[in-house]
Formats: structure tokens, C-alpha cells, sequence
């Protein structure tokens, strides 16, 4: 059948030129969802009976957190297709996911911190949640200090790829483990309140922000992997026309190693 | 294909008497832990009310990190001398020598360990109710840790500075061992049944023995390649 499709997408050329026309609109709706979601959820949505208004930091808190984790599978994903069909770009996909994963979840231990203290009264609590997303930024951490602990790039992006997949073994394990010894250590009436109940009302923009964090994430990865793609083609053709303001798309010369 | 039985024996065989030539190297985790469990009480004081409560924690960490202390040793002497690549472009499979490996490296580390541990337990004040679920929790613990770690150990032998840098990438795959196994300990001092944290610990090790070589394997071909 027809693979052409899969191996261009291996291209670094090809993808970049392809995603310049998909910036502005990715833009237009990351920016547009996360305006319309967080000054509804923010501004007009109903406050909460029991938390007021510090409930609030869910339209950021739990968005942040979908896409963490989600960032950890991209990465894992983009490591193992490097490995097995030997392409470039999904290399430079893993390489750019790391350092955003990481801010990631740093973001969601802060945002955590905040909604902490107005309603369990500490900053930091040894939560299920709060301890998985602390783990699960160590293994961040352990991606890029070995991506960077090698001279050689190559044996960096095929390293940090077999980490990362270790890691995606790992990760339901520390999840689920964490979350039992939370259960056993901790009085359950530290434990948020139920979310299923939400009032619709709150629920929408709670909507719109995911899927706007989640455009919003992917514009970023974008961002990352063409600056990353520029960085290692930089000795190629069609990066130097590029960088000379020479338009690439209508040149009909081949790109020269 | 046929003579893989015999590689991983002789394998086996080599490691385990390396291993038992350097004495010290082998002896260091375990004075690691005897001394860094000894300055606990220096520091939080003498309470034997205390030091039992936190006994079994201070015992599954300190282990944790005496095994991370030696996992270096595991494949670096086998880089620096060519009997990796050897190994590496031996027909036979390569799942089979890592465990061998593994295995004589659990041997000489972290079976001294397990029988070490009633000892500092005895120093720690840990019930005696607990001193059996610390030294099964220990063996099944080091034994999965050992397998979790050489992938590790695989992914950092090319790099000269690799010691530090394995406990930066392995610590956070150990956190499910940790909280099992010192979760066992507790329960057993506090006079309960342990047999679901063993059980656990037993799926982990299970889980590790048949993907931790294969992952190894690979980090090995990208470490020595590269």
C-alpha cells in the first residue's frame, strides 16, 4: 500500500515546511480556547460551596496534568518509532517533549501547592496525585540528564529512547503504588471532593481549557521540535537558504548533505 | 543456539569468581550500609520508641542506595576490557549473558545485603516480628532492583562519569520497590499479615526478569556502538 506518507513524515524538510502553514491556525485556537475557557472558568463560573473560590486553580491544575502525562507517552512513542524504523525527526520529537514535560510537571506541583493551601491548609502534602506527578518529573529529569550526558547524538537519542521506554513500563506501577501507599498512610478525609458531580456549568470551561491545553501543548512541541530540527540540519542546503531569507518552498533544488 | 545453557554458566562462573577476587569492592555496599545506618540514630537520637517506628523506612532506603552505590561495577569493567563486545558478537543471545550477569552481581551484592540487614535491625530496635519480612521483602527487593538497575548501568557504561548519573535515572523506577517493601517491613512489625506486599513484590521481580534483560540488551548494543 501506500507508506510514501509515513517515511515523509521522517523528513525534518518536510515537516518543517509543513508546519509552518499549521502554526497560525494552532495559535489562533490554543489562544482563543484558553481565553474563552479560563475567563469563563475564572470569572464566571459558579463558586464552589465548600472550597469559594480557590477551586478555581482546577482550570489550570487539572488540564496541566492531563497533558503531563500525555507528554510521557508522546516521548515514549516518538523514542520507540526512532528505534525501530531508524527515522530522524521522531528523535527530534523526544528530545524537544523532554524539557517541556519537565515544566509541565513542575507547573502541576505548583499549581498543586496553591489549591493546598486554602483547602487542606499546607502547601505540600504527601498526596497520591501530588507524589505520582513528583515521581513522574524525576523521570523527566533522568530523559534529560542523559540526553545531554552524551557527547555523541546518536547513542544520546537511542539511550534516552530505551530510558523512556523503560520508564512508560514503569509508570502505571509507580501510579498505582503510590496511590495505594497515599491510602494507607493518609486519612481519606484529605481527599478532594468528588468531581463527578460537577454542575455543568463548571464543567464546560473545564472543557474548553483541556482541549486548549492541549493545542496549546502541541504548538509548543511544534515550536520545540522545528527549533531542534534547525539546530541539526543547520549544515544542510535548505537550512542555509533559510537562513539567508532565500524562500525554500519554491526552489526546485535539492537539498545537498 | 545450542550452547546458550553453557554461556550463561560460564558466565555465571566468571563474574561470580571476579567477583570473589575483589573482595573489597564486593565488601564496600556493604559498610556503606552498616555505616549510614548507624549515624540514623546520631542524628535523630537514641528513643527506642522512635527508632522503631522509622526503622524499617531507614532500612529499605539505605539498601536502596548501598545497591545503586555498586550498580556501576556491574558493566564497566567489561567495557573498559572488550569482554562486552565479545559477548555483544557472540551468537549467542544476549539475554542469556546479561542475566548471568545480573545474577552473579545480585549473588556477590545483594544477597550480603539481605543477611546483613537482622543485624542492623537489632541496632534499629525493630521488632522481632519483622525480621522476616525485612530479610524475604530484602531478597525479593534487591533481586528485582538488581535487574531494574543493570538497565541503568547498560544505558551510562560508555560515559566516563557514569556513577552519579545511574542513581539520577534509576531511583525513580525503584519507588514502587521502596514503597512495597518497606510497607512489608512495617506491617510485619506492627504484628499484620505482609503476604500482599510480598506477593507484589514477587510480580514486580517477575515483571523485571522477563523485560529488564531485553531492555539491557538494547542499552548495551547502543552503549558499546556508540
Amino acid at each position: 500500500m501506500n507508506w510514501q506518507w509515513f517515511h515523509r513524515l521522517g523528513s525534518p524538510r518536510w515537516f518543517y515546511e509543513k508546519t509552518n502553514t499549521w502554526i497560525p491556525w494552532l495559535m489562533l485556537l490554543a489562544w482563543g480556547g484558553l481565553l474563552t475557557g479560563g475567563i469563563w472558568g475564572l470569572a464566571f463560573a459558579p463558586m464552589d460551596a465548600k472550597q469559594l473560590d480557590s477551586y478555581r486553580v482546577i482550570y489550570i491544575h487539572v488540564p496541566i496534568a492531563f497533558v503531563s502525562m500525555a507528554c510521557y507517552y508522546i516521548m515514549a512513542i516518538a523514542g520507540a518509532i526512532g528505534l525501530i524504523w531508524k527515522m530522524k525527526l521522531p528523535f527530534m520529537v523526544m528530545k524537544a517533549a523532554a524539557p517541556l514535560g519537565f515544566a509541565l510537571t513542575v507547573m502541576v506541583l505548583v499549581t498543586g501547592a496553591v489549591w493546598g493551601k486554602p483547602t487542606w491548609g499546607t502547601w505540600w502534602v504527601w498526596d497520591g496525585r501530588l507524589t505520582s506527578y513528583l515521581v513522574l518529573s524525576f523521570l523527566y529529569l533522568g530523559v534529560i540528564v542523559l540526553q545531554q550526558a552524551f557527547q555523541h547524538r546518536d547513542t544520546a537519542d537511542k539511550a534516552s529512547a530505551i530510558l523512556s521506554l523503560v520508564g512508560t513500563v514503569n509508570i502505571p506501577i509507580i501510579y498505582k503504588s503510590v496511590d495505594w501507599w497515599f491510602t494507607l498512610h493518609q486519612p481519606a478525609s484529605l481527599k478532594l471532593t468528588s468531581k463527578s458531580t460537577m454542575d455543568v456549568s463548571m464543567l464546560y470551561p473545564l472543557l474548553i481549557m483541556i482541549f486548549a491545553t492541549y493545542i496549546f501543548f502541541t504548538l509548543i512541541l511544534i515550536l520545540n521540535t522545528r527549533s531542534e530540527i534547525l539546530r541539526r540540519e543547520s549544515r544542510s542546503q535548505w537550512v542555509k537558504d533559510l537562513a539567508l531569507g532565500k524562500s525554500g518552498n519554491g526552489n526546485k533544488e535539492e537539498s545537498g548533505k | 543456539m545450542s550452547k546458550s545453557p553453557s554461556l550463561f554458566l560460564s558466565t555465571f562462573k566468571r563474574d561470580l569468581t571476579l567477583a570473589f577476587r575483589h573482595k573489597g569492592e564486593m565488601m564496600n555496599p556493604l559498610i556503606f550500609f552498616l555505616i549510614a545506618v548507624s549515624l540514623i540514630p546520631l542524628g535523630v537520637g537514641p528513643e527506642k520508641a522512635l527508632l522503631m517506628q522509622i526503622a524499617p523506612g531507614i532500612l529499605w532506603v539505605m539498601a536502596l542506595l548501598a545497591t545503586l552505590l555498586s550498580l556501576d561495577n556491574l558493566f564497566r569493567s567489561d567495557f573498559d576490557d572488550g569482554t562486552l563486545e565479545q559477548l555483544l558478537i557472540s551468537p549467542h543471545p544476549l539475554y542469556w549473558s546479561v542475566m548471568a550477569k545480573v545474577l552473579a552481581y545480585w549473588l556477590a551484592t545483594g544477597l550480603p545485603l539481605v543477611l546483613l540487614s537482622p543485624l542492623l535491625g537489632v541496632m534499629l530496635s525493630l521488632p522481632s516480628t519483622a525480621f522476616i519480612a525485612l530479610c524475604l521483602s530484602l531478597l525479593l527487593g534487591t533481586a528485582a532492583m538488581s535487574l531494574i538497575g543493570a538497565v541503568g548501568a547498560a544505558l551510562t557504561v560508555g560515559l566516563r562519569k557514569g556513577g552519579l548519573l545511574i542513581s539520577l535515572i534509576v531511583m525513580p523506577l525503584f519507588v514502587p520497590i521502596l514503597i512495597f517493601g518497606a510497607s512489608a517491613v512495617q506491617a510485619a512489625a506492627r504484628g499484620e499479615v505482609f503476604d500482599v506486599q510480598l506477593a507484589v513484590l514477587g510480580a514486580v521481580l517477575a515483571l523485571a526478569l522477563m523485560l529488564a534483560p531485553v531492555a539491557t540488551a538494547g542499552a548495551l548494543r547502543v552503549s558499546v556502538n556508540g
